[in-house]
């Protein structure tokens, strides 16, 4: 196990804890993918975040962001974390103003505090929480979104403002607190899916959506993919506005493909029959979500070596019969949305690495022939050893330059993310 | 009028470096394709925002990406400036000429290279006009949501470079929320591509970074965009009242209610006149305000929202209702509202186009305010916005001809935007910062915010030559450091650029 902390001298040490108000060892269960920081900083608030990162970019450390610890291992592993940031004391939901329908909350507010708040006023932040407990600031790092993105997009269509901390402790807006805002670059889209190597997030705001008064899921079981990919397709082409097309699918090429209608009772009824005509006589309408409702089809609670290999697979719509296909033959399990192009694969945890590692090569092949991509979210540490957990990124060379104008020293969360950066 | 010094880094763009750039797009284009007549020059001064003009030392006309990225080249390697330019019909100065630079304007590059209804995604080239992308959808039965008022002549790049949107992106977002991949020409002249046809491409969103960063960034030379399902019913309601509060109360109201129309566009009592008097739309007698609410989806709902739209606007005030039935009514609703910028000249001999953002419930208490800051200067201010996302649009009215008209119009304007930036909001929504703006965008953010932003630039564009002098007022030069610069920029010290 690796701890990184070479730099953290004694001086080092009381430039941190003097920056903030509570900082600790690193300890069992502070541990980034198998990386355990020196210290832990946990602000109270963003001038203690600034603090924090001014003294580490004083004494060469570096820091690794973390909301609610939620989803740590994704990535890679970081090559040092002498700091690990912890956010989670900024907490506060900042503005719900119902109104003019937005809400800015602080990073390490959960989601579903967030979506508590603005629940009452009827309104929600249109993000499905695929990973339960999940901080806003995470679920901004890690790009995260579930089945209804098919209606409402995912964070870079919901970010309006942005407020981050730079690697030198400058503190930065970008947007603003208006759906509508062209004024200078979008800063808050770098940040987003930036896996916490671009810059500290402190608080965000995000555009809502009212709450549907309606909904049913329309779902029906399928055995084989071309059927899963032709159902879809009739979905999506129909008039019925699906707020999200999913599917479910095993290695043994079964599943189901499931839509969920949302909107005023009388419509939803209406177009959930509509739906159901497409799918088949057996297909079953219901108001209740499918079983695995919008979380990932692998065990988030698994950790080290007994995690599946977890990839996030992206192609266009007409390539779904192919992306499932090539998953049955590489024995991964798929949930994920058949409506926007984005689904999520589990390779069991027992498999060697290799055989893996071929596995992941199939389902590389099969998405890019589909404009896709499919990316090793998390895996145990001999699988990302064995793999290229990113895959080919183009345009690399002008995000390492993004980096090094951001965080020239390398400071965040160094190695994290695609390219080494 | 003068525009700032632009050269930047780059001040050392010679003669012989436009001469080399002439050289290079005569061995790859066809003659016409390079302009370097000083008559043929001055067709491209300005964009839509006249009032600036600057013209270039050069103006290229590629006709493929390949061209296009060996010209970026050649500027590059002789440091010349240059700006990219679609149909001109920008309202900033977004794409302003620079007098040392080159222009590259893509309306060559016009091919719509794909729709694939399948996927819901259509390959554009730049020089595509928005609504053609529509037409060529729309047999599929799809369309391009993002609509700019000026969407039948507007292209596709500046859209991208602009992040314009237009009447529908209440309920279908920005052009940003529709641009998934594009081919990507750096400052460097080297073609990269950003995002893709699926979504969610691994590695830093650069794509969101380059949509609406007003060409500073680079230069798109093919786009892939999301096509949107054409929806089962649609239902085009004029609304008229007696007053911009009741017209700003109906709007509030229906939002309130938990309804996103597809549109709620506001024009007042100004605005009407001079839609009628140039289109002759036939817009409600005695209006102080109407609202143009556009509803559309699955038809059993839109008759839902209908009726409860009827109903919230009727408790709020409106003395005149009228459903459009048929196409030809829905696009003369529509034609009253679209042509109403260019419609003001037929009341005001120049105008002013301001394109503030506030947050939708501070509506009637900037009205207000702009009704006043009217009324004690004496410069006539004509309202038409977006009135569900809080995207106004003022026409400050003036005469040029008279001894000062344009100065008191530019202080109305300007304190417009002070309202909202006061109010939260943002000082463009669509129009972009461009060269008209920059001055706005330290009252908007602050130096840190801005040297941030910068950090952007320079990754991409390090020798400051792609589309140098707009978005910024004192671009940091890439290189110092961030964050400790509080002297005088050393552009300013030297006298080759002015502080706004």
């Amino acid at each position: 196990m690796g701890t990184g902390t070479d730099t953290l001298t004694a001086t080092a040490r009381e430039a941190v804890a003097s920056a903030c108000a509570q900082v600790r060892d690193g300890g069992d269960g502070d541990e980034v993918d198998g990386v355990r920081p020196g210290l832990v900083a946990r602000p109270a608030d963003t001038d203690q975040v600034a603090e924090v990162l001014r003294a580490a970019a004083a004494h060469g450390l570096t820091v690794v962001p973390r909301g609610r610890g939620t989803k740590l291992s994704w990535g890679t592993a970081p090559r040092s974390a002498d700091v690990l940031l912890d956010v989670s004391g900024l907490d506060r939901v900042l503005e719900h103003a119902a109104g003019d329908l937005i809400v800015a909350t602080q990073a390490g507010a959960r989601l579903a505090d967030v979506q508590q708040v603005v629940g009452e006023g009827g309104q929600w932040l249109a993000l499905d929480e695929t990973v339960p407990g999940a901080s806003i600031g995470g679920t901004l790092a890690a790009n995260t979104s579930g089945p209804r993105r098919v209606a409402t997009g995912t964070a870079r269509d919901l970010l309006i403002g942005v407020t981050v901390v730079r690697a030198d402790g400058v503190v930065a807006k970008a947007g603003g607190k208006v759906v509508k805002n062209v004024a200078g670059y979008d800063l808050g889209k770098l940040v987003i899916g930036s896996a916490g190597t671009l810059a500290v997030v402190v608080d965000a705001t995000f555009r809502l959506h009212p709450v549907a008064p309606a909904r049913r899921w329309v779902t029906v079981a399928v055995d084989d993919a071309a059927r899963a990919g032709a159902l879809s397709q009739d979905v999506v082409h129909a008039q019925v506005v699906p707020s999200a097309v999913e599917v479910d699918w095993t290695p043994a090429g079964d599943g189901s493909v499931s839509v969920l209608l949302e909107g005023r009772e009388d419509g939803v009824v209406a177009r959930a029959d509509a739906v159901r005509r497409l799918l088949g006589d057996a297909a079953t309408v219901g108001t209740d979500a499918p079983a695995a409702g919008a979380t990932y089809p692998w065990d988030l609670t698994a950790t080290g070596d007994l995690r599946a290999t977890a990839l996030k697979l992206t192609f266009v719509l007409s390539g779904l019969t192919d992306v499932l296909a090539a998953a049955g033959a590489a024995g991964a399990s798929v949930r994920g949305s058949a409506g926007a192009g984005v689904a999520y694969a589990a390779l069991p945890s027992d498999r060697p690495a290799e055989e893996v590692a071929a596995a992941v090569d199939r389902l590389r092949a099969a998405c890019a022939s589909h404009g896709g991509t499919a990316v090793v979210v998390d895996a145990p540490a001999a699988v990302k050893a064995a793999v290229d957990v990113w895959g080919p990124v183009p345009a690399l060379d002008l995000m390492r330059r993004v980096k090094d104008q951001f965080d020239p020293d390398h400071r965040l969360s160094p190695g994290r993310y695609v390219g080494g950066i | 009028m003068t525009t700032q010094a632009t050269g930047a880094a780059t001040g050392t763009a010679t003669r012989t470096g436009i001469d080399a750039v002439a050289a290079r797009a005569r061995e790859l284009l066809p003659a016409a394709g390079v302009i370097t007549d000083r008559a043929q020059l001055r067709t491209y001064e300005c964009d839509g925002l006249a009032h600036y003009r600057v013209t270039p030392a050069l103006v290229v006309v590629p006709e493929d990406a390949a061209q296009l990225a060996a010209i970026v080249r050649t500027c590059a390697e002789h440091g010349v400036p240059f700006v990219a330019r679609g149909s001109g019909t920008g309202l900033s100065g977004g794409a302003l000429p620079h007098a040392e630079g080159v222009l590259v304007v893509t309306s060559r590059m016009r091919a719509i290279t794909d729709v694939r209804r399948a996927d819901q995604r259509a390959v554009v080239e730049p020089g595509v006009i928005n609504l053609d992308v529509t037409r060529a959808a729309t047999p599929h039965g799809y369309y391009y949501a993002p609509d700019p008022s000026s969407q039948q002549i507007c292209s596709i790049g500046g859209n991208v470079a602009e992040n314009s949107g237009g009447a529908h992106c209440l309920k279908y977002g920005f052009t940003t929320n529709h641009v998934l991949g594009a081919d990507f020409v750096t400052p460097q002249g080297d073609t990269v591509a950003l995002g893709g046809a699926a979504p969610d491409s691994p590695g830093y969103d650069l794509l969101g970074a380059v949509v609406g960063s007003e060409g500073t960034l680079g230069v798109v030379t093919s786009t892939t965009v999301r096509l949107v399902r054409l929806p089962e019913e649609v239902r085009t309601i004029l609304v008229g009242f007696e007053t911009t509060d009741q017209a700003g109360a109906a709007t509030s109201a229906i939002i309130s209610a938990g309804i996103v129309p597809a549109a709620i566009e506001m024009m007042d009592a100004l605005a009407i006149e001079a839609a009628e008097a140039a289109v002759h739309c036939n817009y409600p007698d005695g209006a102080g305000a109407v609202l143009v609410i556009e509803l559309d989806g699955a038809a059993v709902e839109v008759e839902q929202e209908y009726a409860e739209v009827a109903r919230l606007c009727e408790e709020n005030g409106s003395f005149e209702q009228r459903l459009a039935t048929d196409p030809a009514e829905r696009a003369l609703i529509w034609k009253g509202r679209k042509s109403a910028f260019a419609a003001v000249g037929r009341i005001s001999p120049d105008y002013i186009v301001q394109d503030g953002v506030i947050p939708r419930t501070a509506l009637p208490e900037v009205l207000k305010a702009i009704a006043d800051l009217s009324r004690e200067s004496g410069v006539r201010v004509a309202n038409v916005f977006h009135a569900g996302d809080g995207n106004l649009h003022p026409l400050v009215l003036f005469d040029d001809a008279v001894e000062g008209a344009g100065d008191a119009a530019e202080k109305v304007s300007g304190a417009i935007l002070d309202l909202c930036i006061e109010h939260g909001g943002s000082i463009t929504g669509e129009h972009g910062v461009g060269m008209d703006k920059a001055k706005y965008m330290p009252r908007m953010y602050t130096d840190d915010d801005l040297d941030t932003m910068q950090l952007v630039r320079c990754a991409f564009d390090p020798q400051n030559i792609s589309n140098p002098g707009k978005v910024f007022p004192t671009p940091r030069l890439c290189g110092e450091v961030p964050g400790r610069k509080k002297a005088a920029h050393p552009l300013q010290q030297a006298g080759l650029a002015e502080v706004f």
